[in-house]
């Protein structure tokens, strides 16, 4: 039980400071708080969903931005979904790149676009692991039998 | 000066020359090619006299035309005359040639028919004018009819023209005659030289240098006299090649020098090189002035492009840093989560230094972010927002980021707005949560005891009673400083104690109409006061608080910490809200910061629509409820009361617990309070404890709270005694706080205790349970988290990943209650599929009007119009956007992501307006 309430306590401090450093927002916690046991794995599988748009996104967006003409108006309708998806979960930080990205979209400034491709994806890196940990640890605790603790 | 006499008479003298040789082209022309002549004596007379200014030098011009021996009968009778001499003038001794002159200017008018072959000195002139062609001279002699010295010029005529290189028999042949002139030159010199200043000084000769060892004098004095050794011999050419002239001038005087001269000279010397050296000096000054003045404007231009550099550098380096910092935190953490999975715990060295790294990570990405900030503004890219929200719930916010450490350090920290601040203003939250979390923090980190104060009026309002209250205090009204303000203590800024403050909330007692009834202009001004009783600020120091980086002193920031770019950022934020922010101080008292912001007023009906998604989650269920409030300091019952009138509880103050007690029965209009909140102190302090025991034994009914900002556990067992077993609420109070332990009083559900919203859930789950609801949007993760939290409250949820699919499924007749709609969608927006959906809607109501109206009064089909509520899913939450969403068609607008509470809110306020759309 001890074992189960430290993976607890460390459960909370590594929420804590995805939530402290910006990786996460509070709609993340709103969509824990949409899983209940009507709807056990509702957040992983809105991760999961997530994590596939947002690879096919990333590699959509490479390709457009390859291109010898750049359809801007094409990057710019990738970047709104990966910004809708990306705020849906609360992943605060790279829904802030994505609003830069739309910017230089509108100045059609190919340097920035590419600029903002590569911190894209080291942001969805970032916290694709981060949340993987989480998810982790989740699993951890559920099964040393413990529950997931709710975040205020 | 010699050589300037003598170029100007050779120069004049040419010019006669000149004008002679003219003459004889006329007489040429005139008398000889012209067959009869056309001049006569008078012609020639009138002319020469008239163009006498053309030759200054020539007393008088004649011409004599050469008459051979054989011609001189016929000419003398023509001419009525005989040929004589010169010298007696007797008709002339036969010669082979003569020379009569026929015409003459008046000046020598004597000459008339004399030979002026007769002449030796003419004859010899005329013999070699005509051989040469050119203009000659003799040598000086007297002239005849003056006593003066002169020179005879002749020019010949010549019947026909010759070429330059004619022989000198030819030009015999050819001569016609000869126009002569006399030189005058002892006169006319005379008068020449005479124009120049100073010539008496200098003796001026002309001599006949022919004859190199007879020089002949033309003009001047033959005696020897001045200085010899002084003299200066100028060449003339008077144009007569086998003539030699020269010019001689010397000094009368000896070296005519005089002392006045020399002293003259000299000052004037100084007067000229002192005069020019002023000259020269002003001009280099007026170059310097202005070489200074480009230098300084290419400076000031430099200047201000280095500090918008420097700005952008400080953004760049700042951004940059930050980035890296973020990593290297994360990195921290990860090892720690590295540890942990491995199970491996840290050990408490190892634990310790990664805290510790943590913190200072921290510490900088906070420094970090405020100096990015204040390059954000100095270069001009700090945008405000403008959202809606409500300010109370932030200031609420704040106090609870700051309640641990005031508690701490046992420090009374209270927050009250005006009700006449409207509920939810436009502005940027994010931006004035920062000023006041700043003024605030400053506060708490220099405040030791005493309390600290955060206000919020109208500006309009605040101004009006400083005013009024400026004059209750002329009248002598103000008695002292002593618990007029919230804790007792005396504060810097004395217009902000009670006196002022109660007029200041006196017309509050009316509740909250009046924020939305005076609203007429859109401009919201608020006055932001934040009052302490810290260390303040030294008086030398105190023109230095906005400056950035700079504290009272370096030991201050030894003390105290913080770089002190905090209140410099506050000033240039709230400048950014159209405001001022400005500060009394008073050292060992306190210091009083305000500003004042400008804010714009929701419009009416978005406010309305706002009011229950941003009015902060406070829960409805006190309204009505009754509290009497016990409290000796009535800033700080204000405060209490503001909070519970937030709550929809009201309140009365009154000052000992003994006048609750027996209010409570005599005030019989209010009734019997259903709570009774007292301040630690007043319980403290009075001897009303048995008053409390008695009371609480006597009326069960009222609940007892105690407020207090710290108690030790001594003095809580002492409450639990004493009767307030109920509860102890901690300051500082926030109506959220306030209202979970009221919850926990009065036993609304000890079950849901600390989940105050659960009442609202529960009630919204109500409303839509088995509602079937569509979700349109293009992003299956947005849909899914839609789905997700409308199905958690029992709506069953369909989703449509487009507008085309979504006009699929609500052809009509359709099953849906309600749909939600994504803006941003391609091929077809939200507003688009909208339109859409409420041209189908119209459609069919129509055909069913018309329908009713032939089956005379069909009250049912009457009764089922359709309008499905359209809700927008929007993220960015302007005033363009709402417009556009009610332009076309739709209901309401749900933020997103969407907030639980939001979307609920929304949905409720929409199935509650219309409670019964299925029937």
């Amino acid at each position: 039980m001890a074992a189960v309430s430290q993976l607890q306590r460390q459960f909370i401090e590594y929420a804590t400071s995805l939530y402290n450093e910006g990786y996460l927002d509070d709609q993340f916690t709103q969509l824990q708080k949409l899983q209940d046991e009507s709807n056990p794995d509702f957040v992983v599988e809105v991760v999961s969903l997530f994590f596939e748009d947002s690879e096919k996104l990333l590699n959509n967006l490479a390709t457009a931005l390859q291109q010898k003409i750049v359809d801007y108006k094409q990057v710019d309708s990738h970047v709104h979904q990966f910004k809708g998806s990306s705020s849906s979960i609360g992943a605060q930080r790279v829904t802030t790149v994505c609003v830069h990205f739309r910017n230089y979209c509108d100045e059609q400034n190919l340097d920035g676009c590419l600029r903002c491709l590569q911190q894209l994806n080291h942001e969805y890196i970032l916290v694709r692991n981060k949340l993987e940990a989480l998810f982790r640890l989740e699993q951890q605790i559920l099964q040393a039998g413990g529950s997931i603790p709710m975040m205020e | 000066m010699c050589d300037q006499r003598a170029r100007m008479l050779q120069d004049q003298f040419s010019v006669c020359v000149n004008h002679v040789h003219a003459l004889a082209v006329l007489v040429s022309t005139f008398h000889h090619y012209k067959n009869p002549s056309v001049i006569v004596q008078d012609t020639f007379a009138e002319y020469t006299a008239r163009t006498a200014f053309e030759r200054p030098l020539l007393s008088g011009v004649a011409y004599a035309p050469r008459v051979l021996n054989s011609e001189r009968e016929d000419f003398e009778r023509q001419h009525g005359g005989t040929i004589r001499t010169m010298a007696n003038k007797e008709p002339s001794p036969h010669r082979d040639e003569y020379a009569p002159v026929i015409f003459s200017q008046e000046t020598v008018s004597y000459l008339n028919l004399l030979d002026m072959m007769s002449g030796e000195e003419d004859r010899e002139n005329i013999l070699r004018a005509r051989s040469t062609g050119k203009a000659v001279l003799t040598s000086p002699f007297k002239l005849l009819g003056s006593h003066h010295l002169g020179v005879v010029l002749t020019i010949p005529v010549y019947k026909s023209k010759l070429p330059p290189n004619a022989s000198v028999r030819d030009r015999i042949e050819a001569t016609a005659g000869y126009l002569g002139g006399a030189f005058d030159v002892e006169s006319l010199v005379e008068n020449l030289l005479g124009q120049l200043a100073g010539n008496q000084e200098i003796i001026v000769k002309v001599y006949d240098v022919t004859n190199t060892s007879d020089h002949l004098i033309m003009y001047g004095r033959q005696t020897q006299e001045g200085d010899v050794t002084r003299e200066h011999v100028s060449r003339l050419d008077f144009g007569d090649p086998y003539r030699k002239h020269h010019m001689t001038c010397r000094y009368l005087h000896k070296a005519p020098i005089s002392r006045t001269a020399i002293t003259t000279a000299v000052l004037g010397y100084v007067i000229v090189i002192l005069a020019g050296y002023m000259f020269y000096t002003g001009a280099i000054h007026i170059v310097q002035v202005e070489d200074d003045f480009d230098t300084m404007q290419q400076l000031k231009v430099r200047a201000e492009a280095a500090d918008v550099a420097k700005s952008r550098f400080l953004a760049t380096v700042s951004h940059e840093i930050r980035t890296p910092m973020n990593g290297i935190l994360g990195i921290i953490l990860d090892l720690r989560m590295l540890a942990l999975l491995l199970d491996t715990d840290l050990s408490s060295t190892q634990r310790d230094y990664a805290q510790t790294a943590e913190a200072c990570g921290r510490a900088l990405i906070t420094l970090i972010n405020e100096v990015l900030d204040r390059a954000k503004i100095e270069a001009g890219k700090l945008e405000l927002e403008a959202v809606p929200f409500d300010l109370r719930s932030i200031l609420d916010d704040v106090l609870s980021l700051f309640s641990e450490k005031s508690r701490n350090k046992g420090i009374e920290l209270a927050v009250l707005v005006s009700d006449k601040v409207p509920q939810i203003v436009m502005g940027d939250p994010g931006r004035f949560r920062q000023v006041i979390t700043n003024l605030v923090g400053n506060s708490v980190k220099f405040t030791e005891q005493g309390h600290i104060f955060v206000q919020v009026h109208l500006a309009e309002h605040s101004k009006a009673v400083q005013d009024a209250k400026f004059e209750s205090c002329m009248n002598g009204r103000s008695n002292g400083p002593q618990s007029k303000t919230l804790s007792g203590r005396e504060a810097a800024d004395d217009r902000n104690n009670w006196d002022r403050f109660k007029h200041l909330i006196a017309d509050e007692e009316s509740p909250f109409q009046v924020l939305t009834s005076d609203g007429n202009s859109q401009t919201v001004n608020l006055m932001v006061s934040v009052e302490d009783t810290g260390i303040g600020i030294p008086l030398h120091a105190q023109e230095l608080v906005f400056m950035p980086f700079m504290q009272a002193d370096s030991s201050t920031s030894r003390h105290y910490g913080g770089t002190g770019i905090g209140l410099s950022i506050s000033k240039c934020l709230v400048e950014l809200m159209g405001g001022q922010i400005s500060f009394v101080s008073r050292p060992q008292i306190g210091s009083t910061f305000s500003f004042t912001a400008k804010f714009t007023r929701c419009e009416k009906n978005t406010v309305a629509d706002l009011k229950r998604s941003l009015y902060d989650d406070l829960p409805t269920s006190f309204k009505g409820l009754k509290a009497t409030i016990v409290d000796t300091k009535p800033v700080r019952a204000a405060v209490t009361r503001y909070h519970l009138k937030r709550l929809g509880v009201l309140v009365e103050v009154v000052n000992s617990i003994k006048t609750a007690v027996t209010g409570s029965g005599s005030c019989s209009c209010s009734g019997q309070p259903d709570m009774i909140l007292v301040e630690k102190d007043v319980w403290l302090s009075g001897d009303d404890l048995s008053n409390i025991q008695v009371f609480g034994r006597a009326l069960k009914s009222p609940k007892l709270i105690l407020l207090a900002t710290n108690v030790t556990s001594g003095e809580l067992d002492k409450a639990k005694a004493a009767g307030f077993s109920d509860t102890l609420i901690m300051k500082p109070l926030r109506a959220s706080m306030v209202a979970a332990c009221l919850q926990q009083v009065l036993g609304t559900g000890k079950a849901e205790q600390g989940k105050v919203m659960a009442n609202g859930s529960v009630y919204l789950r109500g409303l839509l349970r088995e509602k079937k609801i569509l979700v349109v949007d293009d992003n299956r993760v947005n849909r899914r988290v839609a789905a997700g939290a409308l199905k958690k409250f029992g709506a069953e949820v369909e989703c449509a990943d487009s507008g085309k699919a979504a006009l699929d499924l609500l052809k009509i007749p359709h099953e849906f209650d309600a749909c939600f709609m994504d803006i941003q969608m391609p091929e077809m927006d939200g507003f688009e599929a909208t339109r859409r959906i409420r041209m189908m809607e119209s459609q069919v109501n129509e055909q069913q009007t018309s329908g009713s109206m032939d089956g005379c009064c069909d009250k049912q089909a009457q009764a089922r119009k359709w309008h499905l509520p359209i809700l927008a899913m929007t993220a960015d939450v302007i005033q363009a956007t709402f417009q556009e969403c009610q332009k076309s068609g739709m209901d309401g607008y749900v933020s997103k992501p969407f907030q639980e509470e939001n979307l609920y809110q929304e949905v409720a306020k929409f199935f509650e307006s219309k409670p019964a759309t299925d029937s």
